[in-house]
């Protein structure tokens, strides 16, 4: 895997994030960052905080303190419109569709396309839903059912279409696999190596180590809300990533 | 996308029957037959009465009211909240509207100007869209859950009303505003006639251009004899509408008095039937524009996918506190028209105007298929809820059912409806 060039300015730096609910402390004081052409892995336990930490840059959540920064410059990120207007696109765990929509609906929802009139085209939003399903998941055809009638890969195949159709410089795939079969994980895969090609940068939540080590650049380790450290993937072995969820602590030959 | 919102294409069995070929939605086939079912039912126990004219033009002035709150209903509850404030709105309305035509405006304009009642009207919308916005407003930035919001409103909004009139009935009401109740306010042969052509240009021209659209970019179209069938069924259904309005004629009396006013003796044998009354055609407008704004604008792309999972909606940059301020504000304004028709079909304001309205404008939206769930409901299901519900009151009253009887067949069918609903959707899929 060629190595990414980090000597420029990072497309994203997260800086001493904090966010708590209720006194729990979600996300405490965490700083990470990603380059163009680069897959950050973050890992850890359920309830780590890795969710919450992204949805910050996602604009689902407000941190209490903390800043982002886009292009080393500081973003104002309040809701999920202001993450668009960075080209920040997500892939919810949750996936965050509408099921009583159609796939074209779904993946335009908030960015309808519309006729001259204004209206929505739905024909038009049909199309080019086809035209990029096509490209991702040939063998999808339920462009007419709601998606609470697609299979859980071809929701994800929707969830995905949404987020790269418009043209993203920031992917969030947030546990992107976690309700796939082994073809159409391979599938994300693949689609993460094109884009990373294109120079987007991507931050890939993922419980699956090895998943991780093939596919990401470096991966960072959350515990309890707290980062345990940073690595470059190349330097460490599965056990040590293993290691750093179970223990909390940066492997012995890393530790500064 | 025609499908999506009523969930009936999930899962259909592979061989295509008549129905599917057609690509009509079978609950709204399954609710037509409920409706066909119930007039076949009375008119036989009425001697045919039930389906005279007279009855249907009756029935049909009777609903508007109901049906035209019940549009705005199904996207409340599509959003999976709930208005029970719909009755106390129009009757503040109502009020509002009594005392700028009947009091306020003749002291300034003068009794008999012809600007009474557009004024008056407009004062009625304007009102009933505060409140909504207003109800919105706490709904939806405040957090207040619309049951509570409403259920406060419904106290609040009627004894408002009756402060607002001195808890007097206001009437006689302006001529000119008294057209938009029913009887009193029809497009005569002629017009009807050329109505019902119109709609049916444009229900030919709605399916072409959709067929148009599809071929345009590939996509797999019905057979050319399917769509003809529809055209023509969408036809007939209008101008049977409109040829048996046209069949009730205007009683002798009344044309007399017409002639009379003219300065003319009416000559003998002149007849002249009813045809379109101008709040039909005001719900038909509604029912139109509705079912436009539900499939053809973002705002109710939003609304269906706020619906059907709202935070799904929020991630995707849909400012959902907004959007149910104007969903409220939508009913509210509804409301306002639909204290229009009803006190005009009074000819005055009364204090318990609208009483039990929200409870009606509820049945009627979910007997439509509106699920309470959130996310699914269409515009037409709910006029024609109204349709059936008001069908049953009248004909059990035709029947001569006592009044007791009556509300409890009502609530039973409700109920029923949605049982029926419930066992569809497990059947069907969808959700
Ligand atoms: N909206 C919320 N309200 C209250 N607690 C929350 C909320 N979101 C996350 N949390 C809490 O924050 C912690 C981190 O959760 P999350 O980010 O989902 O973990 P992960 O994605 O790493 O599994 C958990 O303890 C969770 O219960
Ligand atoms: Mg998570």
């Amino acid at each position: 895997m060629a190595a990414v060039d980090r000597s420029g300015t990072p497309l994203v730096e997260l800086k001493n994030i904090r966010i708590s609910f209720g006194g729990v402390h979600a996300v405490d004081d965490v700083s990470v960052d990603l380059y163009p052409g680069e897959v950050h892995g973050l890992l850890g336990h359920n309830g780590a905080g890795k969710s919450t930490l992204i949805k910050c840059l996602s604009g689902a959540y407000k941190q209490d303190s903390g800043d982002v920064f886009v292009n080393g410059e500081r973003a104002t990120i309040n809701n999920p419109r202001d993450a668009r207007g960075y080209n920040i696109e997500t892939i919810y765990q949750t996936l965050a569709l509408a099921d009583n929509l159609d796939a074209a609906s779904n993946l335009f929802l908030g960015r309808e396309l519309t006729t001259g009139l204004g209206l929505v085209n739905d024909a038009k939003m049909e199309a080019e839903t086809r035209r990029i399903m096509h490209r991702l998941n040939p063998n999808f055809k339920k462009f007419k059912d709601p998606v609470s009638a697609l299979s859980g890969g071809q929701r994800q195949s929707v969830a995905i279409a949404r987020a790269v159709y418009f043209n993203a410089r920031i992917l969030i795939m947030d546990e992107p696999t976690a309700a796939l079969g082994p073809q159409e994980t391979q599938m994300v895969a693949d689609l993460i190596q094109e884009l990373k090609k294109d120079g987007l940068g991507i931050f890939l939540i993922d419980h699956d180590v090895h998943a991780v080590k093939q596919l990401c650049d470096r991966a960072s380790v959350m515990k309890n809300g707290e980062l345990v450290g940073t690595v470059d993937v190349d330097q460490v072995s599965e056990d040590d990533l293993l290691a750093m969820i179970i223990l909390g602590k940066k492997p012995e030959h890393l530790a500064a | 996308m025609s499908d999506t919102t009523t969930g009936t294409s999930a899962n259909a069995p592979k061989k295509r029957s008549l129905f599917q070929q057609l690509e009509v939605d079978t609950r709204l086939l399954g609710m037509i037959g409920a409706f066909l079912l119930i007039c076949i039912a009375f008119s036989i126990f009425t001697d045919g009465r039930f389906l005279s004219a007279r009855n249907i033009f009756n029935l049909t002035i009777q609903t508007v009211s109901v049906a035209i709150m019940a549009t705005g209903m199904v996207f409340i509850i599509v959003t999976r909240h709930i208005d029970l404030s719909v009755g106390a709105i129009l009757a503040v309305c109502s009020a509002t509207m009594g005392m700028v035509q009947a009091q306020w405006l003749p002291q300034a304009l003068g009794f008999g100007s012809f600007w009474i009642a557009p004024l008056t009207i407009i004062a009625g919308l304007v009102v009933g869209t505060l409140i909504g916005v207003f109800n919105g407003w706490l709904v939806g930035y405040q957090g207040i859950p619309a049951f509570i919001v409403t259920l406060g409103g419904l106290l609040v909004w009627r004894n408002v009303a009756w402060y607002i009139t001195g808890g007097q009935t206001i009437g006689p009401l302006d001529p000119t505003f008294l057209i938009f109740g029913g009887a009193e306010g029809t497009m005569g042969v002629t017009w009807s006639w050329i109505i019902g052509i119109a709609a049916c240009l444009a229900a030919v021209y709605a399916l072409w251009s959709a067929r148009r659209s599809k071929l345009a970019h590939e996509f797999p179209v019905k057979p050319v004899w399917a769509e003809v069938a529809l055209g023509v069924i969408f036809c007939a259904a209008i101008l049977g509408f409109v040829w048996i309005l046209n069949a009730y004629l205007i009683p002798e009396g009344r044309l007399e008095r017409v002639f009379e006013a003219r300065g003319e003796v009416m000559p003998e044998g002149y007849v002249e039937g009813h045809g379109l009354p101008i709040s039909v055609l005001i719900l038909i407008l509604v029912a139109v524009v509705m079912t436009l704004v539900a499939r053809k604008t973002r705002l109710g792309r939003y609304i269906f996918a706020t619906g059907g999972n709202p935070d799904a909606a929020e991630l995707s940059g849909i400012n959902t506190k907004m959007l149910t301020v104007k969903v409220f504000a939508i009913m509210g304004f509804l409301c306002g028209l639909s204290a229009v028709v009803a006190s005009a079909r009074l000819t005055f304001h009364t204090n318990d105007i609208g009483t039990l309205d929200e409870l009606r404008v509820i049945a009627a939206a979910v007997i439509g298929g509106t699920a309470l769930s959130g996310g699914i409901g269409t515009i037409y299901g709910a006029i024609l809820g109204a349709l059936i519900m008001q069908s049953l009151q009248s004909g059990m009253g035709m029947v001569g059912v006592d009044a007791p009887l009556q509300n409890i067949v009502v609530g039973a069918v409700l109920v029923f409806a949605v049982l029926i609903d419930i066992l569809y959707r497990k059947r069907w899929g969808g959700k």
